[in-house]
């Protein structure tokens, strides 16, 4: 029995694959729920209740999904060009702490819209310069981008409490280690009323729809296709490795920059060194999930969020650890993977 | 104290061996995985699994060293999952590592808080005692007599794998499986069985660095406590190139400047402490960018190996 590449996926596997692949994790984590002495059904509605059941939970879901929508296509992005950024949540960090800095200090009296949309550059500018080290290391000395890019997220972390520590500061907030806030007219405007969730994530759906338009009409998105596909294949046809992997970097570090600026411009005004619960790590089973496609990402990132925020309520009512949305999570990545793979190959006797 | 006189001192010596130890246990098994050819990114989740699981185990009532057997048992079957996501069905061993790591680090945190009640401070055990004993050794004795038992088992482990990798039939099919799985089958090896089991036994090796963390250097189990030392030791083989002397030579050197800077924290004011706790990620960088010019990659890591397939 051989596995054999099938030549091209029919549309119904690539849609079962995600779905088959989350049927398969919940199975799996159903069985760690028992353990806790919890029926698995009635844990996976009350977490079903907890991220879809009401206005609240939807709106907390989708606020939740805009920083994951964007550090999922960081990693698409990337990885379809073969370049392993697993820097997503330092360099979200760093956008974040870039917007909480600027915001308060440098365009602090100024227009609204002229300063989000600068915020929210210099937030890109910076998670991509953050990015473009590790991959200036890869093209000139051969060091090899994952290990330093994860390595760089401890880095960014304390870089960032060095700053909420110190400089940064709020005198205000009873010690507690946190930026000073940014003005009230620079955060973004909420999108419901009565609820944290903010015109972001129209901002996420939007550049999701526009990668995607990148990617399918333009010769870039072909170029770093081919990129991934076959670097010497790609060289060989007029194509700069280099050149399309710092582009491809600058991209992919500027969305997970971003993400962390959008999150605080939308929802906490303040930079701490708990912004992020993993949003970068998130970002990248999103972008599996996806199987690398930026529409799928968003529908990736509404489904991790809604593990999230559903396991939070799934908590408090059952008291089953709310660690178990990143075992689900983690879980989900890996049966995608096996998924992926009976998607794409056929069994041969 | 000056600075000088700090690095002559043997509590600093002392401290570097101890740090090291989690590091040396981690380096081997990435570099026991690397060598023959898959590379194993689950490092930081299995060492958290092996922190957690041996310190339950403890906390349960087992000794000690049953601990350190149930914490290797439990990354030895991450490790198996991870070979068969990329041995057997051969699929991308970034990924599959990757997400062995989130795995491990969840699991390792739900169990924790679905079986320990924790109060304002986790829970604590008695953990391994220093082995005062050792102090009339001569030379090294105030360096050993600051060590715990697990300490010397990790020095063992370094010898045992230079040992078996350089002079084996087994360590030979070992490099031989890294290196060139088809030349490996023409000798009627077999890759597939081989990779397997170098991946089970180096992430058994990897959990006995993360329980070193909770049954010797500290008594508690806190989720992250691994704080990426699993990314340093992945930087260490590549630093070591794939020597498991050279490994234990990395590791306690840069388990030494670790300690050194620790202990400049105190002397020098006014540095935000931050920057120091920064310096063991750029060093790990630093040390990625001196040797990876002349760095020899064994020939067939990553490249996942079907039997008649080129």
């Amino acid at each position: 029995m051989r596995l054999e590449r099938r030549e091209s996926v029919p549309l119904s596997l690539a849609l079962l694959a995600p779905l088959g692949a989350v049927a398969a994790a919940l199975l799996l984590a159903g069985g760690l729920i028992a353990l806790a002495g919890v029926s698995p059904l009635r844990a996976y509605a009350e977490m079903a209740r907890g991220a879809l059941g009401s206005r609240l939970a939807l709106t907390e879901t989708l606020t939740r999904a805009t920083p994951l929508v964007l550090t999922g296509l960081a990693a698409a992005v990337a990885f379809r060009a073969r370049l392993w950024n697993i820097g997503a949540e330092g360099q979200l960090m760093l956008g974040a702490l870039a917007v909480a800095w600027a915001g308060h200090s440098l365009l602090a009296g100024a227009p609204a819209l002229l300063a989000i949309p600068l915020l929210m550059l210099l937030a890109m500018a910076v998670g991509a310069l953050w990015l473009l080290g590790p991959v200036v290391l890869r093209l000139r000395l051969g060091v090899d981008e994952v290990v330093t890019t994860l390595l760089l997220n401890f880095v960014a972390i304390l870089l960032v409490g060095l700053m909420v520590e110190g400089p940064l500061k709020d005198p205000t907030a009873f010690g507690w280690p946190q930026s000073v806030a940014i003005p009230r007219d620079l955060r973004l405007p909420d999108l419901v009323a009565r609820s944290r969730l903010h015109v972001g994530v129209l901002l996420a759906v939007a550049a999701a729809l526009l990668l995607w338009a990148a990617q399918s009409r333009t010769v870039w998105g072909a170029e770093t296709r081919a990129a991934g596909l076959s670097p010497r294949a790609a060289a060989f046809a007029g194509v700069s490795i280099p050149r399309t992997l710092l582009g491809v970097a600058a991209l992919s570090g500027g969305l997970a920059g971003l993400s962390g600026g959008v999150e605080v411009l939308g929802v906490t005004g303040y930079v701490t060194t708990t912004l992020s619960p993993g949003f970068g790590y998130a970002g990248i089973v999103v972008s599996m999930l996806a199987a690398l496609h930026p529409l799928g990402v968003v529908l990736a990132a509404t489904f991790v969020a809604a593990v999230f925020v559903g396991a939070d309520a799934m908590g408090r009512a059952l008291g089953v650890p709310s660690f178990m949305a990143d075992v689900i999570v983690s879980l989900s990545l890996l049966s995608m993977l096996v998924a992926l793979l009976l998607a794409t190959h056929r069994v041969r006797r | 104290m000056s600075a000088l006189d700090l690095l002559l001192s043997s509590s600093l010596w002392a401290a570097a061996l101890r740090l090291a130890t989690p590091l040396i246990l981690g380096t081997l098994g990435a570099l026991l995985c690397e060598r023959a050819g898959v590379l194993n990114l689950g490092i930081e989740g299995i060492m958290t699994m092996g922190a957690m699981t041996a310190w339950l185990a403890v906390f349960s009532g087992a000794d000690l060293w049953t601990g350190l057997l149930v914490g290797a048992l439990c990354g030895a079957l991450l490790g198996l999952l991870h070979a068969g996501l990329t041995v057997s069905l051969g699929l991308s061993q970034h990924v599959s590592g990757l997400g062995i790591t989130l795995l491990g680090t969840a699991l390792a945190a739900y169990l924790y808080r679905l079986w320990v009640t924790v109060g304002d401070l986790p829970p604590t055990i008695t953990p391994f005692p220093n082995l005062d004993g050792l102090a009339a050794v001569p030379l090294l004795g105030p360096v050993l007599a600051g060590q715990s038992a697990p300490t010397l088992l990790a020095l063992a482990f370094a010898l045992l794998l230079a040992w078996v990798l350089a002079r084996t039939p087994l360590g030979l099919a070992v490099r031989m499986t890294g290196e060139s799985p088809h030349a490996a089958e023409a000798q009627g090896l077999r890759p597939g069985f081989i990779r397997v089991g170098a991946v089970v036994a180096g992430s058994a090796l990897m959990a006995l660095g993360g329980a070193f963390l909770t049954t010797a250097a500290f008594n508690s189990f806190v989720p992250g406590m691994v704080q990426g030392r699993g990314w340093i030791c992945i930087a260490l083989v590549v630093f070591a190139s794939w020597r498991p002397l050279r490994a234990l030579a990395g590791a306690l050197l840069f388990a030494l400047l670790d300690a050194y800077q620790l202990r400049l924290q105190v002397l020098v004011d006014g540095v935000p402490y931050q920057l120091f706790l920064m310096a063991p990620y750029l060093l790990s960088i630093l040390a990625l960018c001196l040797v990876a010019r002349r760095a020899r990659v064994p020939e067939a890591l990553m490249r996942p190996y079907r039997k008649g397939e080129r």
